[in-house]
């Protein structure tokens, strides 16, 4: 069996109704795990006291949030090489929730950023980049929701989405060149020298595998979705034909 | 200079909408395509011209060989007829446009800014654009529209030239342009509501 | 192709409005910015740089949405797709009109502007350096989106949605050189950060946006 048989949308759909509730048990059941553990049973930090707890939900939403616009280029270039309507749409599902990670992960570190460095927002290169992925994320959703033709949004979104993800990195290192920053280094890194301590370690990691889960079942639930809406559109318009 | 369509199928907005079109247009003949408002005349035309891709069948021609004239005539206001003209021909490569204006009767609207000109005066400039593309095959999609008899009779004329000189037409009308060709009725090569589109078909299996 | 480019020159001449309205606009900009943030001219000297790149850049936004638009409405886009010059082609020469009638002008009117804002002598050379090789890939950037809302009824405000955040790394390249070049310290690095962002998008978005235009047409 080759991969590409998930494209087909029936099947895509019977695949679709099994994982989607284990996806959402086992997000609910990490999250639930991992937040708990988190808040209620690990140390505070000795500089930034309990504000450092808002990294179980400020690091696995930034990481989502960008993994998610990755998912959607992937997709994209899925839909433009082998024109599987699944991806297309995958695609447009992703989009709404990574944006709302994004907002996530911004509104968190302002929440943390205002007792760490007093100061609500800072025009700094982590930060800036998310504003600037929160806007791409807007742009690609308006472009699919401004044009009619299902295919045709499909084709220019994808488009959008690769010049926006070269265009994306480009404006990462701008921005790194362009100030240098408040943001603390990456908490995690294959560099284990720089990584936080396993006390706090590892119910992030239980944090950010619920988020992935979260995702997961998001994206499958709103793809699946979005096959019924288009479905919907093409019996409508046979409809009107016949 | 032949033009051989196979089993065209050619969809609007993601639907099937004409299905098994099938004909050849040879060198010196006309094809005139008839069919009620809708029935896909436009549509079949801009698949011809390759402003968008077939759902099946196969085009057989050389590309370089095609002119198409949509409803629009592509025409700049301020710019002039000879302008408008001479910017045309320069893009398909050619530097002739007197003959073409000789053709359509422009001489006397030759400076005269596209913009002054009326309607049936517009589409005159239209059809003469085609003349300066120097292409054997014209696609020409509704062209009497807001011409009177006369304009009428000298397109119908200049068409007869055209092909005459081993060019040939495919022509979308209502009216009856006086000379003989060949028709294709359209509304007859309607796709079946169920008919494998491009775009849903995926979406069900 | 050398026909088109005409052809749109003369348009563009022709048409009157549409040249001068950046230029106008892009002054209106600069006269307004003292208006806003006071008369005094070391506050104005500091932000002059940057004031100048994003009035630039906003003059710049204006006249993208006529770059498809027109030519659609009158049917000659579709007869230049049928046209035997490459839709890429078409891209690049209509993103080279852009730019010499919007780009050029904006970017030969930035010093006088300059006076008006007090920005510091040694910034005159950066500033008009680095628009001349900045703009071009502004108007790049901008008939890429144009391409991609030429379909749409009222596409103007959603091309500048998708359009601005694809200028951000010129804008912070550009107004660096400028920033730099009026504080005396040595603007090459941003200047050829900017003129590689140029390079690659006058080398690779053409095919994008013909890309895009195809999917427009059909």
């Amino acid at each position: 069996m080759s991969f590409w048989e998930f494209a087909n949308p029936r099947r895509f759909m019977g695949i679709a109704d099994r994982i989607v509730p284990w996806a959402f048990a086992l997000a609910a059941l990490c999250l639930v795990t991992g937040l708990t553990w988190g808040f209620f049973f690990t140390p505070d930090d000795f500089r930034q006291g309990s504000t450092v707890k808002i990294i179980y939900l400020h690091v696995p939403s930034a990481m989502m949030a960008i993994n998610a616009w990755a998912m959607m280029l992937i997709t994209s270039l899925v839909w433009l090489v082998r024109r599987h309507h699944v991806s297309a749409l995958a695609a447009k599902a992703a989009a709404p929730v990574g944006m709302t990670f994004t907002v996530i992960a911004l509104a968190t570190g302002a929440i943390w950023g205002q007792p760490m460095w007093g100061t609500w927002w800072a025009w700094d290169p982590r930060l800036t980049s998310f504003l600037i992925l929160f806007l791409f994320y807007l742009g690609y959703i308006a472009l699919w929701s401004a044009i009619e033709d299902p295919d045709t949004a499909a084709d220019l979104t994808a488009v959008l989405c690769l010049v926006g993800s070269v265009f994306a990195v480009l404006s990462r290192y701008a921005l790194l060149f362009w100030n240098q920053g408040l943001h603390q280094g990456a908490t995690l890194s294959l560099d284990k020298e720089e990584n936080i301590s396993d006390v706090f370690y590892f119910p992030l990691l239980v944090c950010i595998a619920g988020f992935v889960l979260l995702f997961i079942a998001l994206v499958f639930y709103r793809t699946a979705t979005e096959i019924r809406l288009r479905r919907l559109h093409a019996i409508s318009l046979r409809e009107r034909m016949a | 200079m032949t033009l051989t369509v196979t089993d065209l199928t050619c969809d609007r907005g993601g639907l099937a909408l004409l299905a098994g079109v099938s004909f050849t247009l040879e060198r010196g003949t006309a094809l005139i395509l008839r069919g009620p408002n809708g029935s896909g005349k436009t549509t079949l035309l801009r698949t011809l011209a390759g402003l968008q891709p077939a759902v099946e069948g196969t085009i057989e021609a050389d590309p370089d060989s095609i002119a198409y004239a949509g409803h629009a005539d592509g025409i700049k206001a301020t710019l002039s007829v000879a302008e408008n003209l001479a910017f045309w021909a320069a893009i398909y490569g050619q530097s002739d446009i007197d003959t073409a204006i000789e053709t359509f009767d422009l001489k006397d609207l030759r400076d005269r800014p596209a913009q002054n000109l009326s309607a049936g005066q517009k589409r005159r400039l239209g059809l003469a654009r085609l003349a300066v593309t120097g292409r054997p095959i014209w696609m020409l999609d509704e062209p009497t529209v807001s011409l009177d008899a006369e304009s009428t009779r000298r397109f119908a004329s200049a068409l007869q030239a055209h092909l005459a000189d081993g060019g040939s037409a495919l022509i979308a009308t209502h009216i009856d342009l006086g000379f003989d060709a060949e028709v294709l009725d359209v509304s007859r090569l309607r796709a079946a509501p169920d008919a494998a589109s491009g775009a849903f078909d995926e979406a069900f299996t | 192709m050398t026909a088109l480019l005409l052809r749109d020159l003369r348009l563009a001449f022709r048409s009157g409005g549409g040249f001068g309205l950046a230029l106008a606009f892009f002054l209106i900009v600069t006269i307004l910015v003292p208006f806003g943030v006071g008369p005094d001219t070391s506050t104005l000297r500091i932000i002059a740089p940057g004031i100048l790149w994003v009035g630039a850049l906003l003059a710049c936004l204006l006249s993208l949405d006529r770059i498809f638009a027109i030519d659609r409405e009158d049917g000659s886009l579709d007869l230049l797709a049928t046209a035997p010059i490459p839709l890429e082609g078409v891209v690049a020469v209509k993103a080279l009109a852009h730019w010499l009638t919007t780009g050029l002008p904006l970017t030969l009117a930035a010093p006088l502007f300059g006076v008006l804002l007090n920005l510091a002598p040694p910034g005159y050379v950066w500033l008009t350096l680095g628009l001349a090789l900045g703009t071009p890939a502004l108007s790049m950037i901008g008939t890429f989106g144009a391409a991609l809302t030429v379909g749409l009824k009222r596409g103007g405000l959603l091309l500048s949605l998708l359009v601005l955040p694809l200028y951000v790394p010129t804008l912070i390249f550009g107004a660096e050189v400028a920033q730099r070049g009026t504080s005396n310290l040595d603007p090459t690095t941003p200047l050829a950060l900017m003129a590689g962002i140029t390079a690659g998008a006058t080398a690779l978005l053409p095919f994008a946006a013909a890309a895009a235009l195809r999917v427009n047409l059909r």
